[in-house]
């Protein structure tokens, strides 16, 4: 297969970027490394379009089935034994070239919505360089072969989001966040890492396509039947396994009870979180689990993606409800997202295997797909808006629908898909998704109506009190966003409008076989989904199209569970009692007690001895000549008479 | 004997018809265009330099008292890219201090001597020819140790040099003598056959080792280096330090797994203490050292201990070991000489305390000194870290384990003081710092090429490889 030989080229030209604009980062000036690295990416975007014609339309399909192609940059990289050796290579199918679709449509829109939106910051040409190397790594990511490349990835993208987190490094909260996300993704990371050596130890091998051939489940299987692995609480050890490795995912895709790095993470730049946080590495989880989905799936009946259907439900619900109270309209997006990304976990959670049974795994996928374009253009808006406003908060927003006409109306085309009204494009992978849940079990499905619902209401609140609500007086009139940051939202919004029709189970389904799925509108499931979502929006309307006093007569309503919601279920507040009340004062003092006396202590005695001994022996070194030759003649002396003494 | 076999000693030739060119020139050339002759020094060593990188015949001459093969003319080549590097550094001093009193030509001829002498002792097939280029390439560095004859430490340098240097000659030459009348020859092969193991020719051999452990610095006889470092011009020092060690550890590498390898068992005892001795002297002497140049002196000293883990193992893998710690070192310690050379030439001054603040005025330089230092201390992924790794793993792979701890404990050491300059340059602020240098076009040049060196070749294996292939000596 040399088809794809050039395909190495797509994570190649962000890295190339990337090193130049960070060794140059000082001398080129504004607009021309935005525009270099635009370029830069528009090859990628080209590359990976027409990859993905070459592969769904030409030469992917085979007998009727979905190819997975490997193509190797260097085989055997690293050997643990005869059997077990980390290649490079890069996996060719149909979700890897989903995934590089996403991220060159996204990241690309974010590069040129970037050049508008960081007009005249100081760091414009670091932000860049930044950009492309997150956008070598998540490339990376999506197109490793292998568990172990595909951690460097992971680790580099946590590396690049660490960094674009913290771009604004003078502001504290921006650097306490952006370490909060790296420790946080960090702690999980170390579960993944536990989980791709047990794969790697169980499995024999870290390649995707040979974990997921039937031999390798099989031969697992069987072990486990055969109680030929460990096995602890009635799951064996392999499922363990699986799960540390889904951990991993939990902590980059923010699922509970990991999810609390995400939204401090938004003090990043706006177009980072459209990037990073919305569209690209927080699906990274996703991804994962679908990449492995036959282990999943197979292993002891799917006990480890049982597990990945209730996180995902759970934290779906959870985020859902947080976000209808926040006011800062970027932390209602981050929680929105969390939600959504709920909703894929569920999916695939949710999924049968063969043919129609893997629909949810389709759904997944889709949902991912299209909710990266609609939840990168929200977050865009929402940029241009903070841009226009600089605010955060809905409090000083209202009435912009006459000021900012594109952002408004690009806004309402995301709100309506992501809210699931047809014919935008959430509408259908978010019934697809309800549909396969309804398959699976009622009560996961009946959460992920409720959420439908709450997602309709949440998002409309924020579209209403941004753009219509009440006549707020600016300082500084606000304007529309420059052509370049408008150039994006109408491309996203076009997007939005049009990838629900893609016919996705021809392309991406769980066993490669493309299936025919399509709505039966007269479904009372479909009805009802629609519905749901036009109850939600109408609740908005009534309550924050005008200004009115139901708000807080409902909060005062709710009375504690409001603020319960408001503050996040105070889950920052659990982990800061955990990290700081157990586990530094209970633990790592009486450590760090332990390493400063006596361990540095033992250390600086070797220190002082060290340099006490160098002290008594300078005079040997008088720079007298005949010292030296005397030192030099016993020398020969007393080797001579050791090794006559001892020989 | 014709033309033919007479090109087996092309570097050789070549060296020595540059060396006679130069003499020429300084003839020929007028009072008014001397400075031309520090560029045709360089062009003629260049010259000298690439054609040390086409293949080689190997074979015997004069009746095998010279030897070529594919290890050694690959060290020569390392070596003339070493000397290169260094005379790139020195144009800018040679201009400012030679020029003046019309020593350029000399500089180049005794360099060019020095280094002819290193060739014939990597060749040599009998102590002849060996005791002929260990003379060769000491008579010339002696000369110009004391080229600062201003100065009085140079002069000092130059005196202490040539009487130890007469000391070690008598005791090597003693020692072949020993040798000679236990064996009846002179040729290695003919010896190495011809062995018996008396006492006679245990002390003859050890005086031999002594003779060479001298131009190493081994302890205990390394007392010379730093006041000879010190003393003479950075330049020297520098050469001293990478070139005429790292022949002279090829030398004694050669000699003991080759020709001496029934005397492997005391070999390896005198070995084993002295290693010890000698990593843990430098040490401890480097980590008082003010003067940069002394500094580098100890450091240099307890680098050689380090080598001696490797001469322990008697292998291919011992000889990959060695000859590419060699040549990263030399890179290493080339760019650290460059460093303390330049601003010891600009600033005037060769004291730590001094480099406080170097990182605000000299970025470039800092940088350069940290890679260095960092490469000789063995942190990765400078080069230096890959080059101390297969040392070890050399004599791990023969059961050495104390000695490898040992060694461990001393790079511990070693960390210290090689994170002082670092720590001077980047952390300490000062109210006066180095004000910013200028480095000449030539300068640049060798530093750059170090650099990518030292960041390039840990990581590409294809160099290491390479050795590998050519290890096979024995």
């Amino acid at each position: 297969m040399n088809t794809f030989d050039y395909i190495y080229l797509v994570p190649l030209i962000p890295l190339l970027m990337f090193l130049f604009l960070g060794f140059t980062a000082k001398r080129i000036k504004e607009p021309i490394s935005g525009y270099l690295g635009t370029a830069g990416l528009l090859a990628v975007f080209i590359l990976s379009y027409y990859t993905a014609y070459r592969y769904f339309f030409v030469d992917g399909i085979v007998d009727g089935k979905f190819q997975q192609i490997r193509v190797m940059v260097k085989e055997g990289w690293i050997h643990f034994t005869d059997k077990l050796a980390i290649d490079i290579g890069i996996i060719i199918d149909p979700i890897s070239v989903m995934m590089l679709v996403v991220v060159s449509t996204v990241s690309l829109m974010v590069h040129i919505y970037s050049l508008g939106y960081m007009h005249k910051d100081t760091g414009f040409s670091r932000f860049y360089a930044y950009l492309s190397l997150f956008t070598f790594s998540m490339l990376g990511l999506v197109l490793a072969s292998n568990l172990f490349l595909i951690y460097i990835f992971w680790e580099l993208v946590g590396v690049s989001s660490y960094l674009l987190i913290g771009f604004y490094f003078e502001k504290p909260s921006a650097v306490s966040a952006s370490k909060k996300a790296f420790i946080v993704t960090r702690f999980a990371d170390m579960f993944f890492l536990i989980g791709i050596l047990m794969v790697g130890y169980f499995g024999q091998s870290f390649d995707f396509m040979t974990l997921n051939s039937d031999s390798t489940i099989s031969m697992i299987n069987s072990w486990i039947q055969n109680h030929q692995i460990f096995s602890f609480l009635g799951l064996s050890i392999f499922t363990y396994a699986l799960i540390f490795v889904f951990i991993g995912g939990m902590g980059k895709s923010a699922m509970f009870p990991l999810h609390i790095w995400l939204p401090d993470a938004m003090e990043g730049p706006t177009p980072v979180s459209a990037l990073i946080h919305a569209a690209t590495m927080v699906v990274a989880g996703v991804y994962l689990v679908a990449r492995l989905f036959p282990l999943y799936y197979h292993i002891e009946g799917g006990a480890a993606l049982r597990f990945v259907a209730i996180v995902g439900t759970f934290s779906a619900l959870f985020a859902a409800i947080i976000a209808l109270t926040q006011e800062d309209i970027k932390r209602v997006l981050a929680f929105s997202t969390m939600s959504q990304i709920g909703y894929m976990m569920m999916a695939l959670g949710v999924s049968g295997f063969d043919e129609h049974e893997g629909l949810g795994y389709m759904a997944g996928m889709f949902h991912l797909f299209t909710h990266a374009m609609f939840k990168a253009l929200l977050f865009l808006v929402a940029g241009a808006v903070i841009h226009a406003v600089h605010s955060n908060f809905m409090d000083k927003m209202g009435g912009l629908h006459k000021h900012m006409p594109i952002s408004s109306w690009t806004f309402l085309i995301a709100a309506l898909a992501i809210s699931g009204i047809p014919p935008f494009a959430g509408f259908f992978s978010k019934d697809e998704i309800l549909t396969a849940a309804f398959e699976y079990n009622k009560v996961i499905w009946f959460v992920g109506f409720l959420v439908a619902g709450m997602t309709a209401f949440y998002m409309f609140r924020l579209y209403f009190r941004i753009f219509h609500h009440k006549n707020t007086e600016y300082e500084h009139p606000p304007h529309e966003a420059p052509w370049n940051m408008s150039f994006a939202l109408i491309f996203l919004a076009v997007m939005t409008m049009a990838v629900g029709f893609i016919s996705f189970s021809e392309y991406v389904s769980a066993d490669l076989k493309p299936f025919h799925s399509h709505i039966h509108w007269g479904d009372p499931l479909v009805i009802g989904s629609i519905l749901i979502a036009l109850t939600g929006i109408g609740a908005a309307y009534l309550m924050y199209y005008k200004q009115t006093e139901y708000p807080a007569k409902v909060a005062s309503g709710f009375g504690k569970v409001y603020h319960w919601t408001k503050n996040k279920f105070y889950m920052d507040e659990l982990y800061l009692f955990v990290t700081h009340k157990i586990i530094f004062d209970k633990i790592s003092k009486p450590i760090a007690w332990f390493d400063r006396n006596v361990i540095d202590g033992f250390m600086n005695l070797l220190g002082v001895t060290t340099e006490n001994l160098s002290e008594r022996i300078k005079f040997i070194q008088s720079g007298r000549l005949q010292d030296y030759a005397m030192y030099f003649v016993s020398g020969v002396v007393a080797i001579v008479m050791i090794i006559i003494y001892f020989r | 004997m014709d033309m033919q076999n007479l090109l087996l000693m092309r570097d050789e030739i070549v060296l020595t018809a540059i060396l006679l060119l130069m003499l020429v020139a300084e003839i020929i050339i007028p009072q008014k265009h001397k400075k031309s002759l520090v560029h045709f020094g360089l062009i003629l060593f260049l010259i000298y330099t690439i054609q040390s990188f086409f293949p080689q015949n190997t074979g015997e001459l004069f009746g095998g008292s010279y030897k070529t093969y594919a290890l050694a003319h690959f060290f020569k080549a390392v070596l003339a890219v070493g000397v290169m590097t260094i005379l790139l550094q020195s144009v800018e001093w040679i201009e400012q201090k030679l020029l003046p009193y019309d020593f350029t030509a000399e500089f180049f001829i005794l360099i060019f001597s020095s280094l002819l002498g290193l060739n014939f002792m990597i060749s040599a097939g009998d102590f002849l020819m060996f005791y002929l280029g260990l003379e060769l390439s000491t008579m010339p560095i002696i000369a110009l140790s004391a080229f600062d004859f201003y100065n009085h430490r140079s002069v000092e340098a130059g005196i202490k040099y040539v009487m130890l240097a007469s000391v070690s000659s008598a005791i090597l030459l003693f020692g072949v003598s020993l040798i000679y009348a236990t064996t009846g020859s002179i040729y290695f092969e003919a010896i190495s056959g011809a062995m018996h193991l008396p006492l006679l020719e245990i002390i003859g051999l050890i005086m031999i080792f002594i003779g060479i452990g001298f131009k190493i610095s081994l302890v205990p006889f390394h007392f010379w280096a730093a006041d000879v470092y010190e003393g003479a011009p950075t330049v020297i020092s520098n050469y001293l330090s990478v070139i005429s060690k790292g022949a002279a550890v090829y030398v004694l590498m050669t000699l003991l797994f080759v020709t001496f390898t029934a005397f492997q068992k005391e070999w390896d005892y005198i070995m084993y203490g002295i290693a010890i001795l000698t990593m843990f002297i430098g040490n401890l002497f480097a980590l008082r050292q003010k003067n940069m140049k002394r500094f580098l002196a100890f450091s240099s000293v307890a680098q050689a201990g380090f080598i001696l883990l490797a001469l322990l193992s008697h292998d291919e893998l011992g000889v990959k070991a060695i000859i590419f710690f060699l040549l990263i070192y030399i890179f290493s310690n080339v760019a650290a000489f460059g460093v303390v050379h330049l601003i010891s030439l600009k600033a005037g001054t060769e004291n730590m305390d001094d480099y406080n603040g170097l990182y605000q005025t000299n970025p470039r330089l800092s940088l350069i000194l940290m890679i260095a230092l960092f490469s000789l201390a063995g942190i990765p992924p400078v080069a230096g870290f890959f080059a101390k790794f297969f040392l070890y793993s050399a004599a791990a792979s023969k059961g050495y384990y104390l000695l490898v701890f040992i060694a461990v404990v001393n790079v511990t050491i070693s960390l210290y003081y090689y994170l002082l300059p670092v720590r001077a340059a980047f952390l300490r602020k000062s109210e006066n710092p180095i004000p910013s240098i200028k480095s000449d076009f030539y300068s640049k040049i060798s530093f750059i090429f170090i650099m990518v060196g030292l960041l390039v070749l840990g990581l590409y294996s294809g160099v290491l490889e390479y050795i590998s292939q050519m290890s096979n000596i024995f």
